[in-house]
């Protein structure tokens, strides 16, 4: 007999095959493993204190000292944008992870148990949706304070509803399907029968929304820093950079840009992989942005 | 006579990732006027594509590469025409017309039927929008829908399924076409309905001059409608010839084989079908040698070494394409035959009861409005009762909508009845609470339908079958586990080394045959089946039928069979219940129930179903059965069955009857009986 296939991997390799299959999608790929690199090594790499100050040196233009050249107080721009790509990453993969884990088992619980269940979790989720994400952001950093930890929880609790109803529409689509009820029949108890059947054949979407969520809960953490409620101060991220940039705009406008640039790129990259995600593994969907 | 429409040599192929798939290698048929053929093969032999094909129906990746088309009164080739061309819409409608099987999105639902009849005879004809009306509405008197006038400005999705394929054919003979296409045009409907529309058919063909050719992998309806018959197998005509011929004295191999996999209602109860093995060959990499050789069971060795066999006349108007002769073939069926004298395994029905039902009733809440209040009720299900014992088979037949699968549904406790008792083994599981019901669980397992969607994707064989002994806690160990899903997987004439593969890597056969060892492995009591093999093409039906034969003599389990299907039924089951609209209206053993109907009902269905004997056939007059089946939620008063029943009384209006036995456990549900 031929020698036995392994679905599983073939599967693996269809998904790259199909996900990498245009040019841009490996451009970006590689943007973005450069930036978690680069985020990853900052310590090592970064030639100034992200947050000394230095009085001396304050507004200077780039040279060989400093690459990038030093911000109105004195601190490296180079060291801060290296930090800032740490804030921006954690940030976005901690809000999306929260999110999914949060909205998905809301939307499954929804859609599993019904009735009183998914009225409850329903009508808050709408009540919910009807604050701008943003906003709610806002209120909740006002009460609970910033940092980069308490950011990221905030910006994942405000886009759970998304994920809820997303995996809501889902389960009820799985749940109804004849391999369920035949799980059901053998006597599996509910908490089996989501994590084992309903869930595995529910994560192709969930998955290709959480890669597209990701740039754009990074740049909601970077609206929040240019606003002032976001990242606190001192701690070097790409929004509080932009922000700082923006009062000497006109005298050093690298400063503003620079930043502004790395957050373009890397959200562009991000969903550019999004797109790839889905095409991979939702054919239906091509095409449509 | 000369021939309406010769068809030589049709070639077609579509072009998929790089690979050519052809679909259809070398078919070709000819009709006269006034003749019905029959065109029968199983899925993938490319019967359809050969109609498309004539009609230059074919989009790309499609290609028609090779044919040649003839319609009397056309000079040219038609398959030469531009396929957009006014030549070839002319042919289309015109000269042929088609009527295709799904008639619930065949119609445009936002046009009325009406418009959509007069449209196809304006594009033929020439006459003014008035005349054309008229003729809409005369159509629709033809194919007999009521109150013509009235519902010409209907929309389709106002009318029922039958309703949508009479107004398809109206359709469809509307430009007064020379031939009609029927491409598996009554698969979908329910057998009374598809007896009614096949006679009509019937009858038009013949009042009109119009000549048919009826596409199916139905062997019945072609040995009771058609005149002649061409076999298709993996896109060539492998037999063709007058249907008694086909049936009396089939010569291809294929043929053959098809008509001993096929279960008919006139068999012996011990008759053993004869699957072909096998699977179709791969269309995009053909053999140069014949098609069926693989699966053949009268090749020669010298068959592999020549090349694809051409049809050759073996007596009048039988052709066959095979390279053995004659009396090759009949030594070899001679040998066979010796060899193939088994029976059906014997089975043991023990006294026991395993299940019963009493007086289960299910409605469903119909709610509307603003505030979904409840506006009637479903009667899904009235005071059925029955029983199973053990090792047994109850069959259960009907039309859809008779409640089915609800009871199958209610036994298995998806949900719960409304009233009645469910008597397993004594204890009464209908109303026990979803974590008491663990261990009838173990007990009674499910087989469903559709072996595509009923397994689990992102799951391997191994677990999909072994689930149940995880729950159940059924193995000690690892190593037990393991030898025990291999037993499984051999019990159901699986290769165990398969166990690792995910459920779309298995053909549909082989799916379904999965779906049972998931069904076998915590040692069930009862097994439901609910429709297992109506999605497999006939030669895997039979596997699986004897597959379950096999099976249930050797484990003893019990079975509740439902199919709608009622020569399969004959074939596996020793009771048979039969349903209409929710209420059981007769019980009988299999050779009762089949010899001496009692119902009317089951008398209608029964006469309904066209056998694969068209000598048989001629004798059966089909029983007029006016009327659809009409919507549970509008159930007739009185008896369910009164408003459609040629035999219905007075009191059968007022009344609803009940079971009453007519001695030896033949129950019917029928005033004609009630004096007894």
């Amino acid at each position: 007999m031929a020698k036995e296939k392994n679905y599983r991997y073939e599967g693996i390799s269809r998904f790259f095959r199909a996900m990498f299959g245009r040019k841009i999608v490996i451009i970006c790929t590689a943007i973005v493993l450069i930036i978690i690199v680069l985020a990853i090594l900052a310590p090592v790499i970064a030639p100034y204190d992200p947050a000394a100050t230095d009085y001396y040196h304050m507004s200077q233009k780039p040279s060989m000292e400093h690459l990038l050249g030093t911000d109105a107080l004195g601190r490296d721009v180079l060291s801060r944008l290296l930090y800032g790509s740490q804030v921006s990453l954690i940030v976005g993969v901690i809000a999306v992870f929260v999110a999914c884990v949060i909205g998905s088992l809301l939307g499954m619980c929804a859609a599993y148990f019904g009735g009183v269940v998914d009225v409850v979790i329903m009508r808050t989720n709408e009540a919910l949706r009807c604050v701008p994400a943003v906003v709610l952001a806002m209120a909740l950093v006002s009460v609970f304070g910033g940092g980069v930890r308490n950011i990221a929880i905030i910006l994942g609790i405000s886009t759970v509803p998304g994920y809820a109803q997303m995996m809501r529409a889902q389960v009820l689509s799985v749940v109804r399907r004849d391999y369920v009820t035949a799980a059901r029949l053998q006597g599996n108890s509910s908490i089996r029968l989501l994590f084992k059947h309903i869930l595995p054949n529910c994560l192709s979407p969930l998955i290709v929304m959480m890669t597209q969520q990701v740039g754009s809960t990074i740049l909601s953490e970077a609206g929040l820093s240019f606003l002032g409620v976001g990242i606190s101060v001192p701690t070097a991220s790409w929004g509080t950079m932009v922000s700082e940039g923006k009062a000497v705009l006109l005298e050093n406008p690298m400063l503003g840009l620079i930043p502004g640039f790395c957050i373009a790129v890397l959200v562009i990259s991000l969903n550019t992989i999004g797109d790839g995600v889905r095409d991979a593994l939702d054919p239906h969907l091509r095409g449509e942005i | 006579m000369e021939n309406l429409l010769q068809v030589e040599g049709i070639k077609t192929d579509f072009i998929t990732t790089g690979k050519r798939v052809e679909a259809v290698v070398n078919a070709s048929f000819d009709l006269k006027r006034g003749e019905i053929i029959g065109i029968v093969g199983e899925s993938g032999s490319g019967k359809s594509v050969t109609m498309l094909s004539v009609l230059k129906l074919i989009n790309p990746p499609g290609r028609v590469v090779g044919g040649d088309v003839r319609l009397a009164g056309i000079e040219e080739n038609i398959l030469s025409f531009d396929s957009k061309g006014e030549k070839m819409r002319n042919v289309r409608g015109g000269r042929i017309g088609m009527i295709f099987q799904e008639p619930m999105t065949s119609l445009n639902p936002v046009l009325t039927v009406g418009y959509q009849i007069a449209e196809t005879i304006l594009t033929h004809k020439k006459c003014s929008k008035a005349e054309a009306k008229q003729k809409a509405i005369e159509m629709m008197k033809a194919v007999r829908i009521p109150d013509a006038e009235r519902r010409y400005n209907a929309y389709p999705q106002e009318f029922s399924g039958g309703m949508r394929q009479r107004i398809m054919i109206a359709i469809a003979l509307a430009a007064d076409p020379d031939v009609l296409i029927a491409d598996e045009a009554t698969t979908a409907l329910d057998v009374t309905i598809q007896a009614q529309l096949l006679e009509m058919l019937k009858e038009l063909a013949q009042t009109r001059g119009v000549a048919v050719i009826i596409v199916t992998h139905n062997m019945g309806i072609v040995a009771r409608y058609a005149d002649r018959i061409y076999v298709m197998y993996s896109g060539s005509v492998v037999e063709t010839a007058e249907t008694d011929v086909i049936f009396g004295c089939p010569e291809h191999p294929y043929t053959r084989g098809l008509l001993a996999a096929i279960p008919r209602l006139n068999d012996a109860k011990d008759r053993v079908l004869v699957p072909i093995d096998g699977l179709l060959p791969d269309a995009s990499n053909r053999a140069p040698y014949c098609a069926f050789y693989e699966r053949c069971l009268y090749r020669k060795n010298s068959c592999a070494k020549m090349p694809i066999p051409k049809l050759t006349g073996i007596g009048t108007n039988h052709f066959v394409a095979c390279h053995l002769t004659v009396a090759e073939r009949a030594a070899r069926q001679a040998e066979l035959l010796e060899r193939e004298q088994r029976k059906t395994p014997k089975k043991q029905i023990r006294e026991e009861t395993c299940i019963e039902v009493r007086n289960l009733t299910k409605r469903f809440a119909v709610r509307a409005g603003l505030l979904q209040k409840t506006v009637g009720y479903v009667h899904a299900l009235e005071k059925v009762s029955f029983a199973i014992r053990r090792g047994e088979t109850l069959g259960v037949v009907g039309e859809s909508g008779c409640g089915k699968s609800t009871l199958a549904r209610l036994i298995m406790r998806v949900y719960a009845p409304d009233e009645g008792e469910i008597l397993f083994h004594g204890r009464d599981i209908a109303h026990e609470k979803e974590r008491n019901l663990k261990d009838v669980r173990r007990e009674v397992a499910m087989v469903f339908q559709d072996p595509y969607s009923s397994l689990d994707p992102r799951q391997t064989a191994e677990s999909i079958v072994g689930e149940a002994l995880k729950i159940h806690h059924l193995c000690p160990d690892k190593e037990a586990y393991g030898k025990r899903v291999s037993e499984l997987f051999r019990l159901v004439e699986l290769d165990p080394e398969l166990r690792k593969r995910v459920p779309h890597e298995f053909s549909g056969g082989q799916r379904q045959r999965l779906g049972i060892a998931r069904a076998l492995a915590a040692s069930p009591t009862l097994i439901i089946f609910d429709e297992p093999i109506s999605a497999l093409d006939v030669s895997v039906q039979a596997q699986i039928i004897n597959l379950l034969e096999k099976l249930q003599a050797q484990l003893g389990v019990s079975y509740m069979f439902i199919a709608h299907d009622l020569a399969v039924v004959r074939h596996i089951s020793d009771r048979i219940l039969v349903m209409y609209l929710g209420q059981a209206v007769e019980i009988a053993s299999c050779e009762k129930l089949y010899e001496m109907p009692l119902h009317p009902y089951t008398q209608a269905l029964l006469s309904s179903v066209p056998t694969a004997d068209p000598v048989l056939e001629r004798t059966r007059q089909p029983l007029k059965l006016g009327g659809e089946i009409p919507s549970v939620l509008k159930r007739p008063k009185g008896c369910p069955f009164s408003d459609r029943c040629p035999k219905a009384m007075e009191c059968c209006h007022i009344l609803s009857p009940e079971l009453v036995d007519m001695g030896e456990g033949h129950m019917v549900a029928c005033h004609l009986y009630g004096g007894k």
